[in-house]
C-alpha cells in the first residue's frame, strides 16, 4: 500500500485537438453561458429600464394635465355691483376692500346671468373671484367698464373638460365648449394647499422643502465633513474610535423614523422650538443625513493616495496645510456625491416630518425658518389622501415636480464633481 | 445672498493656513448659498421666540374626520382676512390631537382640537391638571358612519347585533366561526361576510366600536351594559375588538380603495364616513341599519344608528390671546349651516338648536362643564 510510486512519465504534450466532439460540446458549452449572461444582464437592465419608463409615463401621463386648467370666458360688468372708493385699490387693503365690496357675489351674479342653463355660478372654482380681484388690482378701470375675462372652473368641469369626469359635467362642458380654453396653471406654481383642487399650489410646500434642506444642508455638511476629517487624518486608532467608526455605520442605517421620534423628543420636548416648523424638520433631517456624509467622506479621504500627503510634508507643509490644501480638495468630489446622496434621501423622506408635526394644511407659503411649513413628499402624501378626483392629478404634478427637483440636485452634484475632479 | 457666502468665502482665504484653500471655498460657496443666512434666521427668530413665546398663527390638531372641515375653515378665514397668518391644520387622530391640546396653554400648545368623538372625562383631567381647564366644546356637524354596498348588491338590511356577530373577534365569548351572513342571522342571505373598513387608528373604527358594536354586544348580552359604565377597558377588549381572520378586511385609510372593491365585489360591504357615501352615490348605496337607511335626513335626525356629533374645543385662555382666533370661531359658525360649503363637503348639518347653542358658546365664551363629560 506503501509502496513508493515512481512518478508517471510527464506525457508527451501534444497541442489541443480542437476538432474532437468532446472540445467541441465545451467550446458550444462556453459560449452558451457567455451568451446567458449576457442576456440576462440585458434583461436586467430593460427590466429597470421599464419600471422607470413605466413610473414616467404614468406620472407624465396623469400629471401633464395637472400643471394647466380650464378657464371660461366669463361676461363681467361690475357698474353699480361693486363700488370701492378707487384710493383704496392702492396698497395694502386693497383685497379687504374689494371682498368688503361683495365682488364674490358679483360674480356670482355674473356666472349665473351668463350660463344659467350650465349651472351658472357652481361652473366656477373657488377661487374665480380671486383671479378677478387681481385682475381688478391690476387695472381698476375694470370696475367701470363691462369686459369678459377667463376665470378657472370648478374641478368637476375641469376634469370633464380632460375627459375624466361625470355624466353631469360632461354635458356641461359639451354646453360650453366654445367659451371654454386650457391655460398653463401658473397658480399651481405659486400657490399653496387649498381644499379645492382648482386653486390647490406646490409654491407652499417647495418653498418648506427648499428651507428644510437649507438648514439640512448647512448643518449636516460642516459637521460631517469636519468629523470625516478629524476621524481619518487627526484621530489615533484605537477602541473607542473603532466604537465611534461602528456607531456612525450603525446611526446611517436606523430608520428614518427614529430620528422623527429623536426630533421630537428633543427638538420640541426639550427645546420648546415651534412645532411644524422648517427649521425643526432640518434639524431632524440634518441627524440623519450627517452619517451618511460622514461614511462618503471617510471613503473618499481613504482614497486619496498617501504619497500626496508626503509629498506635502516633505516639502514642509504643516498637517493643517496638507489637510486643506490637498488631502480635502482630492476628496470633495467623492464628498460632494455622498452629500448629494444623502439630500436626496432627506428630500423625499417623511416619516420623520410626520412626528413633529409637518403633515399640516397650511394655506400659505413659509415666510421665514420658524413658520409652519410642509414639503414636497408631505404634500404629495396628503393630496393623495384626498377624497376629490381633481387631486389625482395635482398629485402626480406634484411628484413631477419632486422628480425635477432631485434630478436638479443630481445635475449639480455631476456638475460640481466633474468640476472639482482630479486625475493621478 | 450668495454674495455674503463669496464675502465669507474671502474671509476664510484671507486667514493663514488658507492660501490656496480657494477650491474647497469655491465648493462651500457653491453648496451653501443660503446655509449661513438662513441659520442666521433661525437663530434670530428662535431669540424673537418662536418657540414659547407669543403666537400669531392659529394652530389646529386632531381629527382626521374633522381635518377637512377645519381647513375649509381655514381657507375662507384668509380670504377674508387677507392680513391674517394661515391656520396650520394638522391631522393627527382624536386621540393623539387631545394629547397635543392638554399639554399645557401657551403658544407652544395647539388652540383647537378637532375631535370625531367627545372629549373623554379622564382626558378632561389630564387637560385640567396641566392648567387646561376653561375649554369650548363647540359641536360643528354630525358624521354618520354609513355601511354601503354595490349598487348591484344583495340588498342588505343589519341590525347593530347582526353586525356584532358577524365582526367581532369573540362573539358571547367563543371565537368568531360565522362565516355567511346566514349563520349570523337566518334572515339574511347566504353570502360570505366579507366587510372593507378602515384600520384601527382611524376615527371611523372608533365609531364603529362605539356606535354599532357596543350596541349590539350590549343587546345580545345584557351584562355586557354594567360593565360598560364600571370598566370601559375591559368592555372594549370584550366587546369591541374586531375579528382577524379576513372576514373583515382593512382597506386603509382609503376609501377609494373600499368603493373600487365593492364595485368589483358585489356581495362585500364597506364602512366609511357618510360623506363618501354621497360622493360616490351613483357606484354604492347605503345599508338600512335598524330598517333606517343612512341619508342626509336620517343622519341629521338622529334615527340612523350610525351617526355621531362632531366637534371643535377650543381653549379660552388663547382666545383673546391669539390674535383672529375669535374671527375663526365665528367663520366657523358661519360655514356650518345646512347650505353651507361645510356641508358641500359631506358634513351633515346639526339641528338648528344645538347649532344656536355652540354659536352662543363662541359668542359668550362658555366653558365645558366637566360634570357632563363621559
Amino acid at each position: 500500500m506503501n509502496k513508493p510510486v515512481a512518478p508517471p512519465a510527464p506525457a508527451e504534450r501534444r497541442p489541443t485537438d480542437w476538432q474532437t466532439p468532446a472540445m467541441q460540446r465545451r467550446i458550444r458549452r462556453r459560449y452558451a453561458a457567455e451568451r446567458r449572461f449576457r442576456l440576462l444582464g440585458l434583461a436586467a437592465v430593460f427590466l429597470s429600464a421599464a419600471f422607470l419608463l413605466y413610473l414616467l409615463a404614468t406620472m407624465i401621463g396623469q400629471g401633464a394635465s395637472g400643471f394647466t386648467e380650464t378657464r371660461i370666458a366669463l361676461p363681467l360688468d361690475l357698474r353699480g355691483r361693486v363700488v370701492v372708493n378707487p384710493a383704496r385699490l392702492n396698497g395694502a387693503g386693497a383685497d379687504l376692500a374689494l371682498a368688503g365690496a361683495g365682488l364674490e357675489n358679483a360674480v356670482d351674479a355674473a356666472a349665473n346671468a351668463a350660463y344659467p342653463r350650465q349651472g351658472g355660478a357652481t361652473l366656477l372654482s373657488d377661487g374665480a373671484w380671486l383671479r378677478v380681484r387681481d385682475a381688478i388690482k391690476r387695472d381698476p378701470a375694470l370696475l367701470r367698464t363691462p369686459t369678459t375675462i377667463d376665470v378657472p372652473v370648478a374641478s368637476a368641469i375641469d376634469m370633464a373638460y380632460k375627459d375624466d369626469g361625470d355624466a353631469a359635467s360632461e354635458a356641461a362642458v359639451a354646453a360650453l365648449r366654445p367659451h371654454l380654453s386650457r391655460e398653463l396653471n401658473r397658480g399651481f406654481f405659486a400657490g399653496s394647499d387649498a381644499t379645492d383642487p382648482t386653486r390647490a399650489g406646490i409654491w407652499g410646500a417647495l418653498k418648506g422643502s427648499l428651507l428644510t434642506m437649507i438648514v439640512t444642508l448647512g448643518l449636516a455638511f460642516p459637521i460631517g465633513v469636519l468629523s470625516a476629517l478629524y476621524l481619518e487624518e487627526y484621530a489615533p486608532r484605537n477602541r473607542w474610535t473603532d466604537l465611534i467608526e461602528v456607531s456612525i455605520n450603525n446611526l446611517a442605517a436606523v430608520p428614518s423614523i427614529i430620528f422623527g421620534l429623536l426630533g421630537l423628543a428633543v427638538f420640541l420636548g426639550t427645546f420648546h422650538m415651534p412645532r411644524s416648523a422648517a427649521v425643526v424638520g432640518g434639524l431632524t433631517l440634518a441627524l440623519m443625513t450627517m452619517p451618511v456624509i460622514v461614511i462618503a467622506g471617510r471613503n473618499a479621504i481613504t482614497a486619496v493616495p498617501p504619497s500626496i500627503r508626503d509629498a506635502a510634508r516633505a516639502l514642509g507643509a504643516s498637517p493643517i496645510q496638507v489637510v486643506f490644501h490637498h488631502v480635502l480638495p482630492l476628496a470633495l468630489p467623492g464628498i460632494l456625491t455622498g452629500t448629494i446622496i444623502g439630500m436626496a434621501r432627506a428630500l423625499g423622506e417623511t416619516a420623520p416630518l410626520l412626528m413633529i408635526g409637518m403633515r399640516a394644511f397650511i394655506a400659505a407659503p413659509p415666510g421665514k425658518l420658524t413658520d409652519p411649513a410642509t414639503v414636497l413628499p408631505v404634500q404629495i402624501f396628503l393630496w393623495s389622501d384626498e377624497v376629490q378626483k381633481g387631486f389625482v392629478e395635482k398629485t402626480s404634478a406634484a411628484i413631477i415636480v419632486l422628480l425635477v427637483v432631485l434630478l436638479a440636485m443630481n445635475g449639480v452634484a455631476i456638475y460640481l464633481r466633474n468640476r472639482f475632479e482630479t486625475r493621478w | 445672498m450668495s454674495h455674503g457666502a463669496r464675502d465669507e468665502g474671502r474671509r476664510v482665504g484671507d486667514r493663514p493656513f488658507g492660501g490656496c484653500m480657494s477650491r474647497f471655498v469655491q465648493a462651500l460657496a457653491a453648496m451653501l448659498p443660503l446655509a449661513c443666512a438662513g441659520g442666521l434666521a433661525a437663530c434670530v427668530d428662535q431669540a424673537a421666540g418662536g418657540g414659547t413665546g407669543s403666537r400669531d398663527q392659529i394652530t389646529a390638531v386632531g381629527s382626521s374626520t374633522v381635518y377637512p372641515f377645519t381647513t375649509i375653515v381655514a381657507e375662507q378665514y384668509l380670504a377674508n382676512n387677507p392680513q391674517a397668518r394661515p391656520p396650520v391644520v394638522e391631522s393627527t387622530g382624536t386621540g393623539a390631537g387631545f394629547k397635543l391640546f392638554c399639554a399645557g396653554i401657551g403658544a407652544a400648545h395647539p388652540d383647537i382640537e378637532d375631535a370625531s368623538r367627545r372629549m373623554r372625562r379622564r382626558e378632561y383631567d389630564a387637560c385640567a391638571q396641566r392648567g387646561v381647564a376653561a375649554i369650548m366644546e363647540v359641536q360643528i356637524g354630525i358624521d354618520g358612519i354609513a355601511f354601503a354596498e354595490a349598487r348591484d348588491g344583495p340588498g342588505m338590511a343589519l341590525t347593530p347585533a347582526d353586525i356584532y356577530r358577524a365582526l367581532a373577534a369573540a362573539p358571547l365569548g367563543r371565537r368568531n366561526a360565522a362565516r355567511l351572513w346566514r349563520d349570523v342571522n337566518p334572515a339574511l342571505p347566504a353570502i360570505p361576510i366579507q366587510v372593507y373598513g378602515p384600520p384601527a387608528t382611524s376615527g371611523t373604527r372608533d365609531a364603529l366600536a362605539e356606535l354599532i358594536m357596543a350596541k349590539g354586544c350590549e343587546a345580545i348580552e345584557p351584562d355586557t351594559v354594567a360593565l360598560h359604565d364600571r370598566d370601559l377597558n375591559a368592555f372594549a377588549a370584550r366587546c369591541q375588538r374586531i375579528r382577524e381572520d379576513g372576514a373583515y378586511i382593512d382597506a386603509g385609510e382609503n376609501d377609494n380603495l373600499i368603493v373600487q372593491k365593492l364595485r368589483g365585489n358585489p356581495d362585500a360591504l364597506g364602512i366609511f364616513g357618510y360623506g363618501y357615501l354621497e360622493e360616490n352615490s351613483d357606484v354604492v348605496r347605503g345599508v338600512a341599519l335598524n330598517g333606517v337607511t343612512p341619508t342626509y335626513a336620517t343622519i341629521a335626525g338622529g334615527t340612523y344608528p350610525g351617526a355621531r356629533p362632531l366637534f371643535i374645543y377650543v381653549k379660552k385662555a388663547h382666545v383673546h390671546a391669539i390674535p383672529g382666533l375669535r374671527a375663526f370661531l365665528r367663520q366657523y359658525a358661519a360655514l356650518w349651516g345646512a347650505d353651507g360649503p361645510l356641508v358641500k363637503r359631506g358634513l351633515i348639518a346639526a339641528p338648528l338648536a344645538v347649532q344656536r347653542r355652540s354659536s352662543a358658546i363662541i359668542a359668550n365664551e362658555v366653558a365645558l362643564d366637566p360634570r357632563e363629560l363621559p
